[in-house]
């Protein structure tokens, strides 16, 4: 009897690795092998509250910051255990040998976007990728027993749902056109909808959202999707955005726009707390909001010119050398135009505390699932989720493991097919135009008919679904009639107690639910 | 600017490979991975014998080297789509074909399980919790950065898919390893690394020289040799 995990990024290894300590076998399902996964492109680090840094940090703080940065949209009880179980998890990593920087008091932590306190544990700007070498390493000695299987190159062609209860899934080997059905409980690790955006994120390719409109189709429930996270520092290469890390402002990077001839640190002056270091949404809406003035000029530096020389040598190393390589220019010396970009979905896949979807022993975690961010995600707080939701919905998944004579067989009922890059184009042109940092009803009822008017192009099931889903996410942002972290409606500038809710999207109705109840 | 493009297509695992030109106008700041996007979503395209292009399949995943996806061979020589230029290209020409060392799939697409295999095969992971020395720390970030593109395999004059020697795709994650093992056990890694990699190697470090994400991966050889051989402690 094994669980399927859909998805071989840091959540989907978190959770093999869960089960497999725990004797329980898994197949480990992803279109490309762990290294290509998007949880080896965060750069930013994990927050933790380890409190080596001499400020009393305390766990307590953890969670208001999340609860705070959210503004008040996550679920408490969910970022509670997020929070308390944060340490034991940076301090496995560590056991696990990521090499976080260390001195007298421990593992080294820095200041970070929303957070008061020095709480990131990191590795320059590469904390993804070493965590992802420490666990995928991990994993590979249950492979080498057999207790973990990888299917490396295969994508979900079917998830299988009756009676509301998951019986299974349907795979696709994209490399000899097998398809290969395994029964029992799945869990969900596919990451955020990037395939409705495509080339407009920071993200990977492969983050095409299918598993999330297939659970849509399946009528399994999705929230909160008009909370799309927009990063104020990225850049624009070939085919897509590149993320400037947060990092970069942790360690004393500064924004300003030039305004009237002489350079204004905006956020400096608008926030003198937090200034660069506010909350994502925040600083991406003031960013537009500055360059929209008539006296400023239409453009956002990133000036990193100032930081010490030590900073760029042991912390920022690799951030220098990207800058230097896309942009042809040094960031210690000159400063470095950004602007914001689609970089992270707070919505997905609706999961409660324990990770269980709508439907019965069908679980998610990661970035497709909606969890702990409410309305707006910290910087740190995805990479601890992504591992900390992985494990949580595995041991949930062992609890409620679904025993060998209940389990159905399992038919392919749906054949594999694929969005056209000319119709995800199309899509995302969209959304694009039309689910930017500022909305209004007039700009989503617009997505609304020009998705319509694509409709009879869907020639496939993925075309279709992909098309639902865009049209549900355009629906959240249409019901919620309020601005709240990262949806920020012009028509509804104001944030409304009434509105404190998930946004629960089945099928095609939308609706409002009480945080953390059914 | 104007470019002619060799493309060595193929069906599938079982058909024969044949060459596809194609001569189209490109930005020179494009990259080899913007130019196969571009393609694609033209599906007008004619070869110049004006036979359709079709799909060119090919892997890509984050565009901006982290993940090693997108590795093939560009203009003989393996590097990633995403990371090359089309301002490198000589006199306006440009060929592509698939990782030689590895099946090839589809197109510009190989199966290179044989990497996670190989990583299985010498018992590439810590049997006890990490040994962390401040000397070994900038060894262990350097050495987790390996993306498993396989273009060091591609270069390598010892490495065969089906021989004993399974290059720097392994020695490079096994130095990190090797790096944070507490002394006084003989591992299994360390039993491994004589057959599969000390033995093997003949130092010519094409590997150094090719590796797209710039590993030190001579430094990484040296240590590794060094705990697994010699039994010495890293420098």
């Amino acid at each position: 009897m094994r669980i399927n995990i859909i998805g071989a990024g840091l959540a989907g290894l978190s959770a093999a690795l869960t089960l497999a300590e725990n004797g329980v076998k898994s197949n480990l399902i992803s279109s490309m092998q762990s290294e290509r996964a998007q949880s080896v492109m965060a750069e930013d680090g994990i927050n933790a509250c380890l409190n080596t840094m001499g400020e009393s940090d305390t766990v307590e703080d953890h969670i208001e910051d999340t609860v705070h940065g959210g503004v008040e949209l996550a679920d408490k009880k969910a970022v509670r255990g997020l929070c308390e179980n944060a340490p034991e998890i940076v301090k496995e990593f560590y056991k696990l040998g990521v090499p976080f920087q260390t001195n007298e008091n421990g593992i080294v932590q820095r200041n970070f976007g929303g957070q008061k306190k020095k709480r990131t544990a990191f590795v320059k700007s590469s904390t993804g990728k070493m965590l992802m070498t420490a666990l995928i390493d991990a994993v590979r000695r249950y492979e080498a027993e057999g207790v973990i299987r990888r299917y490396p190159h295969h994508a979900l062609q079917q998830l299988h749902i009756r009676d509301n209860k998951s019986q299974g899934v349907t795979v696709y080997d994209t490399h000899t056109g097998e398809s290969i059905s395994f029964c029992g409980s799945v869990i969900l690790a596919s990451g955020g909808m990037n395939g409705l955006f495509s080339g407009l994120t920071t993200g990977t390719t492969q983050n095409t959202a299918d598993v999330t409109a297939m659970c849509l189709e399946n009528g399994v429930e999705l929230s909160n999707l008009e909370f799309i996270q927009y990063h104020p520092t990225t850049i624009s290469i070939p085919g897509k955005r590149l993320l400037i890390s947060e990092a970069a402002r942790g360690e004393g990077g500064r924004l300003f726009v030039v305004k009237n001839g002489a350079p204004w640190y905006f956020m400096e002056e608008k926030y003198p707390e937090l200034k660069n270091l506010m909350p994502r949404d925040v600083v991406s809406a003031e960013m537009v909001a500055v360059t929209s003035m008539s006296e400023c000029e239409n453009q956002v530096y990133l000036d990193m010119t100032r930081l010490d020389k030590s900073v760029w040598k042991s912390r920022l190393s690799d951030l220098r050398e990207q800058v230097l390589h896309y942009l042809a220019l040094d960031p210690a010396k000159t400063p470095v135009p950004v602007s914001p970009g689609i970089h992270y979905f707070m919505g997905g896949i609706w999961v409660d505390t324990e990770h269980r979807t709508s439907a019965q022993n069908l679980y998610a975690a990661g970035e497709c699932a909606c969890q702990y961010h409410g309305a707006n995600r910290l910087g740190g707080n995805s990479l601890l989720g992504a591992v900390y939701g992985g494990k949580v919905a595995a041991r949930t998944a062992m609890k409620e493991c679904v025993k060998p004579e209940a389990q159905q067989n399992i038919k392919c009922s749906q054949p594999y097919s694929e969005v056209s890059p000319a119709f995800r184009d199309a899509v995302s042109q969209i959304l694009g135009d039309h689910l930017s940092i500022l909305r209004s009803e007039n700009d989503l009822n617009r997505a609304l008919e020009e998705l319509y008017s694509l409709q009879s192009k869907a020639s496939n099931p993925a075309e279709k679904r992909l098309l639902d889903l865009a049209k549900a996410t355009v629906d959240c942002a249409l019901f919620r009639k309020e601005s709240r972290g990262a949806h920020r409606r012009t028509d509804y500038p104001d944030t409304k107690t009434d509105c404190q809710k998930q946004t629960i999207v089945k099928n095609t109705k939308v609706l409002y639910r009480e945080i953390n109840q059914l | 600017m104007k470019l002619t493009i060799d493309i060595l297509r193929q069906k599938d695992s079982a058909s024969a490979p044949y060459k596809q030109t194609i001569e189209l106008d490109a930005r020179s700041d494009d990259t080899v991975a913007t130019l196969l996007n571009t393609i694609n979503a033209r599906d007008d395209l004619k070869d110049i014998n004006g036979e359709p292009v079709g799909t060119i399949h090919w892997q890509c995943s984050c565009l901006q080297k982290k993940c090693g996806a997108c590795a093939m061979r560009i203009n003989g020589d393996p590097a990633l789509a995403c990371d090359t230029k089309l301002s490198a290209c000589k006199r306006g020409k440009l060929s592509l074909e698939p990782l030689r060392k590895f099946p090839t799939v589809r197109d510009l697409i190989v199966d290179r399980s044989l990497m996670m295999d190989n990583l299985r095969t010498i018992h590439n992971w810590l049997e006890q919790s990490a040994h962390h020395t401040g000397k070994a720390a900038d060894l262990c970030y350097d050495a987790s950065r390996c993306i498993q593109c396989g273009c060091c395999l591609e270069v390598c004059p010892n490495f065969m898919p089906d021989g004993d020697f399974y290059g720097a795709a392994a020695f490079v994650p096994a130095s990190r390893i090797l790096s944070q093992l507490p002394k006084g056990k003989k591992y299994d890694l360390v039993k491994a690394y004589g057959k599969h990699i000390y033995s093997g190697c003949g130092k010519s470090l094409s590997c150094h020289d090719i590796c797209p994400v710039g590993i030190d991966i001579e430094h990484k050889l040296s240590n590794s040799n060094a705990v697994a051989v010699w039994k010495r402690l890293f420098k």
